[in-house]
């Protein structure tokens, strides 16, 4: 029995070790071929982004692939650490000037509001399930881009001002600055993000998830997935856990959120960066990659978003094509059809279901 | 200010007669098959485009250009749910079938983008009557609006006389209560299934042709917010009760025009506020039914 068990830990271990290899591969191919000056500008700009998408498709397979709820919110928790992380370091500019450190607090400060706001979220939230907890999600993270896009932040001699009205409703003294300005948002915002740091977060966001998922916690929370009254009988705390993998997925977002919004000088909520198709992008990156394979996430997050960069024609069929294979995978993966058609004609099929057995 | 109040009112009905359209297309599908269509909202869309194209390029009379919208969407509704949602009735993850119903809305919607282009089109006048005033000329109420109450009521009035008197309405509340059961009883599910997506989808074209009415302009992207506004609508009146989809709809018109006084911006999250509190005061929503899960 001991020896089985030191068996499965190697074997894990071994896959997380792989998982970490061919992050740290791909930075130093990157980065090799950025110094060399084999890379064309547009392919090192998107970088950043890349390791942004990475990171939010990580945590939110956390959420999707090892809770087993649907998130459609996420984007929503990438804006609160944006938007948070943009107003300190605007704040801070002139105050902190060693630019690494106000990066550092403000990606702490990014981190531990998206933390905050997950566990406020979730605490209702959590209670619901299934389709009910997907459209609260939706809603939540709509609600956020709504808030952000009528919140005005001014800064004068006599402190801040807010106002969800306009910049006239700030009522501030003529020597004041505004600081968030409604749907313009935020502008000015110190472009700290740098491809190294992103790296950095990908690997802290991996060592994080797949260091849960491995531990007490984690079983705790694929129990839950696979059956959630099984789970509650063996006295396994439900909403402390799905909590606790909420909270987690949502504070990684935000770290995404900080590199974004110091990635752009300007920074502004709209649907398509912190809205409802974001959150879906996100989505069909877990999917793609393969809900609950964390390696699958980051691979599946790298491609397609390295792809519609390489392929500048497809631009117009990107979206469509996602949607064909978002649809084709779910029947080829769920459909009671298509898996007994798996197990008689492909041999991966059966290996998988004696593995569940 | 007591008229303005009024002529919001009025607003709010309309718009909330629209949603409960469209709501009632997904209480009766989440009733019958348990499952959030997110494509919904798109086939609204779709019929919008269907009837913008019948009256503008072919030059067709309303009445034909609503006509072929609602065939259209019908179609449409079918073929969806028989190529993406049946394959996952039986399957192990409920997650799995929500995820082909985004896959679905985001296909209609990119579809819709190749075919029409991004740019907002106007809508054509469907309805040429003016309206009527009210109150020496102080209210007046648009044809539109009048026209959306009455075919709400209409279809309301039908729609619970199909449910509760033919037999393909009991039918349909037999395969909602017990599948299985239904099914021993003879009663054809996946027929009713079917029929069910076709009726919720003849129901989102005629919301699409409503709703493009009182705001006339069309995008690829016109189906998206109603859509889901509908679904907190039917979350709202409890999912899965025709009655209940009909009086949230029209709270939700009545409380989103309101809001709507104050900012646009705020309404939408005023909308998503109602949705989150119903869900967490009362989740059955105003009319539905407590479902006991068994183990």
């Amino acid at each position: 029995m001991k020896k089985m068990n030191g068996r499965t830990i190697s074997k894990t271990t071994k896959n997380n070790l792989i998982t970490y290899g061919i992050v740290i591969a791909a930075f130093v191919i990157m980065q090799t071929l950025i110094s060399t000056g084999n890379v064309s500008s547009l392919i090192e700009g998107i970088m950043v982004p890349i390791c942004i998408y990475v990171i939010m498709a990580v945590s939110l397979n956390l959420v999707v692939g090892i809770l087993g709820e649907l998130s459609l919110g996420h984007a929503g928790f990438m804006c609160v650490g944006a938007f948070s992380s943009a107003f300190f370091s605007k704040c801070m500019r002139d105050v902190i000037t060693v630019d690494g450190l106000r990066f550092f607090l403000a990606m702490l400060i990014g981190i531990a509001v998206a933390a905050v706001f997950g566990i406020l979220i979730g605490i209702p939230v959590l209670r619901l399930k299934g389709d009910y907890l997907a459209i609260v999600t939706l809603a939540f993270g709509e609600i956020i881009k709504n808030l952000v896009n009528v919140l005005f932040i001014g800064k004068d001699a006599n402190g801040f001002h807010f106002s969800l009205k306009d910049i006239l409703d700030l009522d501030m003294e003529p020597d004041g600055t505004v600081i968030v300005n409604g749907p313009q948002g935020i502008t000015g915002t110190p472009q700290d993000s740098t491809f190294l740091i992103g790296f950095i977060m990908i690997l802290i966001s991996l060592f994080v998830i797949l260091n849960l998922i491995n531990s007490r916690d984690g079983r705790a929370i694929m129990a839950i997935r696979d059956n959630r009254i099984a789970a509650e009988s063996i006295g396994i705390n439900i909403t402390k856990y799905k909590l606790m993998a909420f909270t987690v997925s949502a504070a990684l977002a935000g770290s995404a959120g900080v590199l974004y919004a110091h990635n752009l000088s300007t920074l502004t909520a709209n649907t398509n960066n912190f809205g409802y198709n974001q959150s879906i992008m996100i989505l069909v990156f877990v999917v793609l990659g393969g809900m609950g394979s964390i390696r699958g996430s980051v691979i599946a997050a790298t491609v397609l978003t390295l792809l519609p960069e390489l392929l500048r024609g497809m631009q117009d069929y990107r979206m469509l094509i996602y949607a064909i294979v978002l649809i084709a995978m779910m029947l080829f993966n769920w459909a009671p059809k298509a898996i007994e058609w798996r197990e008689r004609h492909l041999r991966f099929g059966r290996k998988k279901k004696e593995a569940v057995e | 200010m007591k008229m303005s109040f009024i002529s919001y009112l009025i607003n709010g009905l309309s718009l909330g007669s629209v949603y409960a359209i469209i709501a009632l297309g997904y209480t009766m599908v989440y009733g019958i098959a348990k499952m959030l269509n997110f494509a919904h909202g798109d086939v609204i869309m779709i019929g919008a485009y269907m009837a913008l194209i019948a009256m503008s390029q072919a030059g067709l009379s309303p009445v034909i250009a609503v006509l072929i919208a609602v065939v259209v969407c019908t179609v449409l509704g079918v073929v969806i749910e028989r190529v993406a949602y049946k394959p996952l009735r039986n399957a192990a993850s409920s997650l799995s079938v929500l995820i082909t119903a985004i896959g679905v809305s985001y296909l209609l919607q990119n579809i819709a983008l190749l075919v029409f282009g991004s740019n907002a089109q106007t809508f054509p006048t469907v309805i040429e009557w003016t309206g009527i005033t009210l109150a020496g000329g102080q209210i007046s109420i648009s044809g539109v609006t009048v026209v959306t109450i009455a075919v709400c009521l209409v279809i309301m009035a039908v729609l619970v006389a199909f449910v509760q008197k033919t037999k393909p309405g009991q039918a349909m509340r037999a395969v909602s209560e017990d599948k299985g059961a239904a099914q021993l009883m003879g009663i054809n599910v996946n027929g009713t299934i079917a029929l069910t997506f076709a009726i919720g989808s003849a129901l989102a074209a005629v919301a699409g042709v409503l709703y493009c009415s009182a705001y006339p302009s069309v995008t690829p992207y016109t189906g998206a917010m109603p859509g889901i506004k509908a679904f907190v609508a039917a979350v709202f009146g409890g999912i899965g009760s025709i009655p209940g989809a009909f009086i949230g709809g029209l709270l939700l018109g009545v409380i989103e025009i309101f809001g709507r006084v104050y900012s646009s911006q705020l309404a939408d999250a005023l909308v998503f506020a109602v949705l989150i509190i119903v869900l967490l005061v009362k989740p059955t929503g105003l009319l539905g039914r407590k479902i006991q899960e068994k183990v």
